[in-house]
């Protein structure tokens, strides 16, 4: 058992308890920064893998805006923070579904891959992943791209106020509008009627 | 190192994000348990490139798995932003409560 072993080891298991928590936690704010430690350990999990760059964008993306993203969600939304009934009444339904296919897939991984080892890799370079990425994979980049682009339209357009709800704005710019006006209908002498004459051009133009 | 630990961890990760899916009544955590599965195959494609095409020109594992970041970023906004709808609409983010279009 190399160092390298033991690097892994701890920290898978600060990453799975990271993930028991994150998904058993009562308090929804700490559920939430449960998933921080667990993305910042599936990066320690990259870079034992000797995926560096893949490590940094973990970090960065998940980390850094997917999590805080996950909190700004919780508080926004109001939710109950500390309630007990947090679980839905299928805590027993899932338990018995995630745990079955921990037993299936456990099962199935030391059969097939007991014996390998994983050869001794160096892990690509940096600028080798970013040849491969724009001229192997340059089409699903594109892609990727276009889809990001629509994500972000699609998440403003359903995000956004409808119509309806900030019709406050057309009475204010009225209210603004007639106060202005009003020093230069009062000189006029009748300012009822003057106002009201340009009240109704404006309204005609 | 064996690839043991990597699909082991890889798997009970998998299995702790299907358990929030199907656990949970809070709707954000339901797409965090969501986020959890995925990052799961992401930990599993490192581990399949490192052993089976070590020496991939086209570093095709990692680039999956870059690939797979970047969507469930989008994922990620899009599925709050339909929260947040949710929120307003409904006043609650309880998915047991989104059965509007039950028969």
């Amino acid at each position: 058992m190399t160092a390298l072993d033991v690097v892994f080891v701890v920290i898978a298991l600060i990453t799975a308890g990271g993930a028991v928590l994150t998904v058993t936690s009562k308090n929804l704010m700490h559920a939430a920064l449960f998933f921080a430690v667990t993305l910042g350990g599936m990066a320690g999990v990259f870079l034992t893998m000797t995926a560096d760059f893949l490590a940094l964008v973990q970090i960065v993306v998940y980390v850094g805006a997917v999590a805080v993203l996950f909190l700004f969600g919780l508080m926004l939304t109001r939710a109950p923070i500390g309630r007990e009934a947090l679980d839905g009444q299928n805590r027993g339904l899932a338990m018995a579904v995630s745990g079955g296919l921990f037993v299936v897939l456990t099962t199935l991984i030391i059969g097939a891959f007991a014996g390998q080892s994983t050869p001794e890799v160096s892990g690509p370079r940096i600028d080798d992943i970013g040849i491969a990425i724009f001229a192997e994979w340059v089409l699903p980049f594109e892609v990727l791209s276009m889809l990001l682009l629509a994500a972000l339209i699609g998440a403003i357009v359903l995000a956004r106020r409808e119509s309806g709800d900030s019709g406050t704005e057309l009475s204010v710019s009225r209210i603004e509008f007639a106060e202005e006006r009003d020093p230069d209908a009062l000189p006029a002498g009748a300012p009822e009627l003057t106002s009201g004459s340009t009240v109704s051009g404006e309204e005609q133009a | 190192m064996s690839p043991l630990g990597p699909l082991l961890l890889a798997a009970f990760l998998f299995c702790a994000g299907i358990y929030g899916v199907i656990a949970r009544r809070n709707a954000v955590l339901v797409l965090i348990s969501i986020e959890l599965m995925l990052n799961a195959v992401n930990i599993n494609l490192v581990t399949f490139q490192n052993l089976l095409f070590p020496d991939d020109p086209a570093v095709t594992g990692q680039v999956f798995a870059l690939f797979i970041i970047g969507v469930a970023a989008a994922e990620v906004g899009v599925g709050l932003a339909i929260v947040f709808n949710m929120f307003r609409n409904r006043a609650t983010v309880d998915v047991d409560d989104a059965d509007l279009m039950r028969w």
